[in-house]
């Protein structure tokens, strides 16, 4: 062994990360099968991405640029922290430019620019099975995927249908990934699903308190589950983004002031921050809005 | 007095990052079939260890991963050095082992007796490192699956001539089945159970 400080770079101690290294090459190999591993705990409480910390921790190198984002913005006390962390355990190069990032790690949001194949994409994931709502028993969950037992999801997601008129998951909706694995792409909004298809990018996704960590290969079918009568639907804006105008994007709803006013911007900021630099205006493009 | 010299010579001069450099190529070969690396630093590896494969084997084993090992590679300083580099045990049990290492030339008859993990547990299965003589020659192979757009083309000689029939009957157990990389040399890519491979006839 060399030194203390190369020792535990990234924070993890290297018999852990290699135990993590193992996961991720069997959860590549099994495209959306959660794999089981042994979760560290982190300087850090459950529920602000540990399994998403733990991956990044066991991938990232000297060379790595990291982007962090909490929904789709880079400013939130999620991302800062986590950004800061491993600028300070691995001393990389961090940076909030889709382009420029090589690894991302993510709570919510897929970055609206077209990811590239030099770049990996983290989840950070509470709860990584999409069956436990159906059942919560561990063994009888895997035993379910085992079997490619996913009738129960199918009648849940159309009795949602009835009651509805459409199924109302907005969130975590359910995926088959290359043909075989139901998996959650956790708390990403459904209108993003469409990213994960086809991929430039590896998708990994880690899960701290449940032990889990699953991944998407690039060029990997991710299909959202759907009926014929009632195929799948992402969200539509009516109205673009009040500062950069795009369209086609998730926006996040704003309150201006306690009158009622509101306006609708993108919630992936860096993408909203580069079209206007590049000087495309919403209606509101003011300053003011974006403080 | 050779073989125990051979053994305690080698592995990384800086583990942490040598192994976080190995580790990238294995996830972004895993990640993408077919795709050729190659590990840059001598590893000081035993023959008939190849780099590549003392690289992975630097950086993937420890003492929970028990490795088989084939005959030639079992009789060689080769054996010593992974025992004393990676403290991995070496088993004769195929079906116990984490890691398999294959010299050039071996005989495979078949995967069956490695563990291709379970139905609930798919991921309790082998990872398969074989030594062939070289890539960009011999027989031609299209791989698909996942991590492949459409369709890649590899080039392999010295593959042993089953491995396309061993192959089609592993990936026939998906989710079940073992994993493999092919090393040459200082090169290696990587064949998840995902990846179909078909001789391709084109240019032959
Ligand atoms: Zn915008």
């Amino acid at each position: 062994m060399t030194d203390l400080a190369s020792y535990n770079f990234a924070y993890l101690d290297e018999q852990t990360k290699r135990m993590i290294r193992r996961a991720i090459l069997k959860a590549i190999a099994i495209p959306g099968y959660q794999v089981p591993f042994a979760s560290r705990e982190m300087p850090m409480p459950y529920g602000w991405g540990t399994g998403g910390v733990q991956v990044t921790a066991s991938i990232i190198g000297p060379d790595d640029i990291l982007k962090v984002i909490d929904q789709g913005a880079d400013d939130t006390t999620n991302a800062v922290s986590i950004r800061a962390f491993f600028e300070k355990v691995a001393n990389v190069a961090v940076t909030t430019h889709t382009k420029e990032a090589t690894i991302i790690q993510t709570r919510h949001r897929i970055p609206e620019q077209k990811l590239g194949e030099g770049q990996v994409l983290v989840y950070q994931v509470p709860i990584p099975e999409p069956l436990r709502f159906l059942e919560p028993r561990e063994t009888e969950t895997r035993k379910m995927h085992a079997l490619e037992e996913y009738g129960l999801m199918h009648v849940k997601l159309y009795e949602d249908i009835a009651r509805n008129g459409r199924i109302s998951t907005t969130y975590a909706y359910p995926v088959k990934v290359a043909g075989r694995y139901v998996m959650d792409p956790s708390p990403t909004p459904k209108f993003d699903n469409p990213k994960m298809h086809m991929s430039d990018a590896l998708q990994l996704f880690g899960a701290g308190r449940e032990k889990r960590i699953y991944a998407v290969p690039p060029y990997t079918d991710v299909v959202s589950l759907d009926f014929e009568d009632h195929p799948f639907e992402i969200q539509k804006f009516e109205q673009p983004c009040a500062l950069c105008g795009a369209r086609g994007v998730y926006l996040d709803e704003v309150v201006l002031d306690d009158k009622g006013g509101r306006m609708f911007v993108c919630s992936d900021t860096d993408h909203c921050e580069e079209r206007r630099e590049e000087g495309h205006t919403g209606e509101m493009p003011s300053q003011e809005a974006a403080e | 007095m050779n073989i125990k010299t051979a053994a305690l010579t080698g592995g990384f001069n800086d583990p942490v990052f040598q192994s976080q450099s190995v580790f990238r190529k294995l996830m972004d070969g895993m990640a993408r079939p077919g795709s050729i690396h190659h590990v840059e630093d001598a590893m000081g590896q035993p023959e008939p260890l190849g780099a590549a494969a003392g690289a992975i084997a630097l950086t993937l084993l420890d003492h929970e991963t028990s490795v088989w090992l084939s005959v030639g590679l079992a009789k060689s300083p080769a054996a010593n050095w992974i025992g004393f580099h990676t403290g991995a045990p070496i088993t004769r049990e195929k079906a116990e082992a984490r890691f398999a290492f294959v010299e050039a030339g071996a005989t495979i008859a078949s995967f069956g007796l490695f563990s291709a993990g379970t139905q609930e547990y798919p991921d309790r299965s082998t990872t398969i490192i074989i030594e062939v003589a070289e890539f960009d020659a011999g027989e031609t192979l299209t791989l698909s699956g996942p991590g492949i757009q459409r369709s890649t083309t590899i080039s392999i000689a010295g593959l042993p001539e089953v491995f396309q029939r061993l192959w089609a009957d592993n990936r026939a157990l998906f989710p079940r089945g073992v994993d493999a990389v092919l090393t040459a040399g200082s090169r290696f890519l990587c064949l998840p159970r995902t990846t179909r491979i078909a001789a391709s006839r084109a240019g032959e």
